[in-house]
């Protein structure tokens, strides 16, 4: 086995040949730290790592860096996500030295939403480097010792480097090709968009294999269960890059009402166990939007419980 | 060319409230072409401004005035023998054109009738789409000729990024995805090893005021100096 790279759990439960699951934890819209502390509860012992959302859909939330904290008290591992909209590579590579040294061994490199969907419109949106151009200053930083502009790093930054793919935005031919460069970049592990078609999945994880990326990187399918079928309707008509099939929507439709989110969570379960035997595939990622309280339920569902210590 | 809208007329009559007689000056370049600062529109405006101040009890004098370049001192100096008779100067020009015009009558107020907005490409007419953000690291030649800094709306260098929706941008759907247009041009001229590369992290170079100085005048500056 490699020398870890980092101090990352997630990294050693990938390396030991695991099936990792992870998770995600939006920071409150306040201080209400209690809110994180009782969404942790959910989590704790089910998931692998936590992912910390950073301004998500470019809403003002707790910081992800803050928020990663208050989960490495409540003794879980962090995903410090980080989005390039809100900050330049100078307060970027001053994060990521801040929370290394509070103990945050993971990130994920993204673009982020754009900040005409969120709450403040008229805000001007930074992207002084791109999500590709993040992931490489985060290597560099840590297999080099050096700052992007080329100073020495006393002491670099142990962190595990995650990044997004959406395999179902447009091109398609293009985004195993986009995979590949943020896999050169850098990218230790990736989490995709939420996947829905599995058809195409299947496809655009054939095609990771073949290209022999699937053999550098760990990829983890996202998987989010329907909680609704207006949830599944809004998905598929208005968040950009998601594709939601008819026949699920269809799935949703064919139980009685109040079995539509037990029918969620089942086709949820379908696509874990479906990725557990896909080649080329290293675990899930979870992210059950705004539902954390099914967490337990969904891993034990899933078949992911217990989560191996290494 | 340098695109820019005229500003609302309250705004413009605010700016001029507390003058008499004011000189409107229009530039014949850009800002004329876009229909926004050229002569046409110098006495749009000025009629618009004797119309509202005289109902309001508060006549105003306006002169009009026309050069070719505000970006100019050549031409501006065409205003240096009247510019003494008027209380302030409001320039339909460009930022470029109203800050030197503001430079060469320093004891003069110079007011914005425009608001400068892009350097962008003339579609049709009166439709004008921005194309250059003036970065200063030009990437067309690995772009197949669509700016990512301009046309992309986060700026990304390696794009597209995940929320391309059927060629659309995330922001709206009648926005084109630059990075969509991009591989589409790459692909059919067989040039899709441009954007195989990682494109680097820019170097902004235009973080600063520019200057630029042609290598055969750099004495004629030091003289200057």
């Amino acid at each position: 086995m490699d020398e870890p790279k980092s101090g990352s759990n997630l990294e050693k439960i990938l390396e030991a040949g695991h099936f990792a699951f992870t998770g995600e934890l939006g920071p409150p819209r306040g201080t209400n730290v209690e809110a994180v502390r009782k969404k942790c509860a959910f989590l704790k012992g089910n998931v692998d790592m936590v992912n910390v959302t950073d301004n998500q859909t470019a809403m003002v939330r707790m910081s992800s860096w803050a928020t990663a904290l208050l989960l490495i008290e409540e003794g879980l591992e962090p995903n410090f996500q980080m989005v390039c909209r809100d900050r330049n590579r100078l307060a970027m590579q001053a994060d990521i030295l801040g929370v290394c040294a509070h103990g945050v061994n993971n990130i994920l490199c993204l673009s982020g939403d754009h900040q005409q969907f969120g709450d403040h419109p008229q805000a001007k949106g930074v992207f002084d480097i791109d999500s590709t151009q993040l992931i490489g200053m985060v290597k560099k930083m840590r297999d080099e010792a050096k700052f992007l502009g080329g100073a020495d790093i006393d002491t670099p930054p142990k962190i595990f480097i995650g990044a997004a793919a959406n395999p179902f935005a447009d091109p398609f031919e293009w985004r195993v090709y986009r995979l590949a460069k943020k896999v050169s970049a850098g990218a230790d592990f990736i989490q995709t968009q939420c996947v829905f078609n599995m058809e195409k999945m299947r496809e655009w994880v054939k095609r990771a294999n073949d290209m022999g990326l699937a053999e550098k990187v760990y990829i983890l399918p996202g998987v989010t269960p329907m909680k609704s079928i207006g949830m599944a309707r809004y998905m598929q008509k208005k968040v950009p890059g998601m594709d939601v099939p008819e026949e699920i929507i269809n799935r949703l439709k064919g139980v009685e009402k109040k079995k539509v989110a037990d029918e969620g969570i089942k086709i949820a379960c379908e696509q874990i166990q479906e990725f557990k035997e896909m080649k080329g595939v290293a675990g899930v990622h979870l992210m059950p939007i705004e539902w954390e309280h099914k967490v337990p339920e969904i891993a034990e569902r899933a078949g992911m419980l217990p989560r191996p210590t290494v | 060319m340098i695109v820019a809208e005229r500003k609302p007329f309250d705004e413009i009559k605010a700016m001029v409230s507390n003058y008499r007689k004011v000189l409107t000056v229009g530039c014949g370049t850009c800002v004329a072409v876009c229909l926004a600062g050229g002569e046409k529109e110098v006495g749009v405006l000025n009629s618009e401004l004797k119309i509202a101040r005289k109902i309001d009890g508060n006549p105003i004098e306006v002169g009009a005035a026309t050069v070719e370049r505000q970006c100019d001192m050549e031409f501006l100096a065409e205003l240096d023998p009247i510019i003494k008779d008027y209380d302030a100067v409001i320039s339909m020009a460009c930022g470029a054109g109203i800050q030197f015009m503001a430079e060469r009558y320093p004891e003069t107020p110079v007011l914005p009738a425009v608001d400068t907005t892009f350097i962008g490409v003339n579609r049709d007419v009166g439709w004008y789409e921005e194309k250059c953000r003036a970065c200063g690291s030009c990437v067309l030649g690995m772009t197949g000729g669509i700016c990512p800094v301009t046309m992309c709306a986060k700026g990304l260098f390696n794009g597209p990024c995940g929320g391309t929706n059927n060629g659309s941008c995330e922001i709206n759907d009648d926005q084109p995805c630059a990075w969509y247009m991009i591989y589409e041009r790459l692909a059919k001229q067989n040039r899709l090893e441009n954007i195989i590369q990682i494109c680097p992290a820019n170097d902004w170079r235009n973080q600063t005021p520019r200057t630029i100085v042609q290598p055969a005048y750099t004495d004629r500056k030091a003289a200057v100096n």
